[in-house]
């Protein structure tokens, strides 16, 4: 039966080379420079992704910013049912309800205000909707503004409505 | 009189733009070079006018930050310490430097400057001294910030910096024997010699164990990984200079650099030969210079050149890859290696085959500074390449490795050394 000499220990007791110190420190310095090498041999191999210049591709099911669908003649979808700010854990969908002129459709939100730094982006609101009027596929993460009122967005913000939130 | 003031004064301006100048260049190397060791790529977007020089423009940002960033000082602190202590970590790193050659002298006419600020009697005593003294600025601040985790910072750094001093200083006494002076000139020079007339003497090769322990004693000395644990970045949030802001951190910040190059300088000088360089000795350049003075120009033709070509090369090849002030960059750049790369190549018109003694001289002086130069920078990256490899000791792990197995060695290599120099 051949005994093969124990070059790792795990949980142990330590071989002599382990022991030293030295060799495995050496072993250790081996793998970074060979690390530092490939890298500045092959820097556009490396996994970082350069920000503003490249972004990462999402999947369809990411959920970014909110959008309110329209109906074909612009009027949104929404029907002011409540659910979706009835389901946010977070509290921040605020609608106040007017009645609409056609009885079929009954009501529609005056006014539609989403407190963009309480959501959490949980995709609730988008699952509760009856009707799809609301949904969060325009993939948008680049939520940003430098004062708070900002984040509270309206019914006409949340209307303008192509995928990658350009109109 | 006069003289000598002019020379000691340019030697230590020469000194402090090597070292303030490397401070940067450290910043920027570890936040590369960590980088690249963790397979990402590092800052690379600070920019003046679109010139990137990947990522060494970070460093000017870090300074300008710290200068213009509040100072906020807590209301419970001591504070003439508060306020000593940074200045007194800083003072004492710069310090060491005074004594360490960098080079063998340089011959004006026949006036000799030797090329050391400071050559004292005792130069590895007042080194060990003045590194002793670094630990005052340490234990000041940890405790001039009313914190009990600053103060538990100081302590750990301090028991660690006072224990490792012992281990360094022994393992230093071996090579003192061997050389037989205390005085840094000598050591140097006498590293000089080829022993069985081929292998350098260096203190590397004469005492291996010695510069191994005294290798790791000068990381436990500088706070540096594996021993970093004052500074304990997941521990003690930040050790000794939590409670710093501006430019007192900045201070400390730049004192943990100047601490590196100086243990890096230390090592060169002690163990890898400081200013030699391995089988050509100032006698052999000078004899001939007519051929070194050349190749060394051919070389530096050569990496200007590839540098430049590259770069050139990269410029065509990614033109508007932006769309802004950054695409200029590698053609500039290409552009300067090239100036750079033609000037050396027309300094051949001043034939450099035929070069006279007085020249050559100064020639073997600048290949002796270039050298040491270069080690101290190999050394530098040592000290980075190693923390980003070794797991941080525990504080238990690290003061039983300093009493119980550094010292034993240490004293056991001094042992081994007189014996061996008492027989041979």
């Amino acid at each position: 039966m051949q005994t093969y000499r124990k070059v790792h220990s795990y949980g142990g007791k330590l071989t002599l080379a382990e022991r030293m110190y030295l060799p495995e420190i050496f072993r250790g310095l081996g793998i970074t420079i060979r690390h530092v090498v490939r890298n500045l041999l092959h820097m556009g191999e490396m996994p970082t992704m350069q920000y503003p210049e490249e972004h990462r591709e999402y999947s369809g099911r990411f959920r970014g910013r909110h959008r309110l669908m329209q109906r074909d003649d612009g009027s949104p979808r929404c029907v002011a049912c409540m659910m979706c700010s009835t389901a946010c854990p977070a509290d921040c969908i605020h609608i106040v309800a007017g009645e609409h002129p056609d009885s079929s459709i009954e009501k529609f939100p005056q006014s539609f205000d989403i407190d963009l730094l309480r959501c959490v982006y949980c995709g609730l609101c988008e699952e509760a909707c009856p009707c799809d009027a609301i949904r969060m596929d325009t993939g948008i993460y680049e939520i940003g503004a430098d004062n708070r009122a900002a984040f509270f967005v309206d019914k006409e913000f949340l209307l303008n409505n192509t995928t990658d939130g350009t109109k | 009189m006069i003289e000598l003031a002019a020379a000691t004064l340019a030697k230590i301006a020469f000194l402090l733009a090597v070292i303030l100048g490397l401070v940067p260049v450290l910043i920027w190397a570890e936040r590369k070079g960590s980088a690249f060791i963790q397979d990402r790529t590092g800052p690379n977007r600070a920019s003046v006018a679109g010139i990137r020089l990947g990522g060494l423009v970070h460093p000017i940002a870090d300074v300008l930050k710290l200068l213009f960033k509040e100072d906020v000082r807590p209301a419970q602190v001591h504070g003439g310490l508060y306020a000593l202590a940074p200045f007194l970590v800083f003072f004492v790193s710069l310090l060491t430097y005074a004594v360490l050659p960098f080079g063998d002298y340089l011959q004006v006419g026949d006036q000799r400057f030797p090329l050391v600020v400071a050559d004292l009697d005792v130069g590895i005593l007042y080194i060990l001294a003045i590194a002793s003294l670094g630990t005052y600025g340490v234990v000041m601040g940890g405790w001039a910030s009313n914190n009990k985790y600053t103060f538990l910072g100081a302590l750990r750094s301090s028991s660690q910096m006072i224990s490792y001093e012992i281990s360094m200083g022994l393992a230093i006494m071996g090579l003192i024997l061997i050389s037989g002076s205390l005085r840094l000139t000598e050591i140097v020079a006498d590293q000089g010699r080829l022993l069985w007339g081929f292998l350098p003497a260096w203190g590397v090769v004469v005492q291996p164990l010695g510069a191994v322990l005294f290798i790791t004693a000068v990381f436990a000395e500088t706070n540096r990984n594996p021993f970093d644990l004052p500074e304990g970045e997941s521990e003690l949030v930040s050790g000794y200079h939590l409670e710093y802001s501006s430019m007192k951190f900045a201070l400390f910040f730049m004192a943990e650099y100047t601490n590196m190059v100086i243990a890096s300088a230390m090592i060169t000088t002690l163990f890898f030969g400081g200013w030699n360089i391995p089988w050509l000795s100032r006698e052999v350049i000078e004899a001939n210079a007519g051929v070194v003075v050349p190749a060394v120009m051919v070389l530096k033709i050569a990496v200007l050149g590839a540098a430049s070509l590259l770069l050139l090369r990269r410029a065509a090849r990614e033109k508007g890859k932006f769309g802004d002030a950054r695409d200029r960059e590698p053609g500039l750049l290409g552009v300067i290696f090239g100036v750079l790369a033609l000037l050396v190549a027309a300094g051949f018109a001043l034939k450099p085959w035929a070069i006279g003694p007085q020249a050559a001289s100064v020639a073997a002086t600048l290949l002796q500074v270039g050298a040491f130069v270069g080690k101290v920078v190999f050394f530098c990256w040592f000290f980075i390449w190693v923390r980003w490899t070794l797991p941080r000791f525990r504080y238990d792990q690290l003061m039983g490795l300093g009493w119980k197995v550094m010292l034993p060695l240490a004293l056991v290599n001094l042992v081994i050394t007189a014996v061996w120099l008492a027989v041979f």
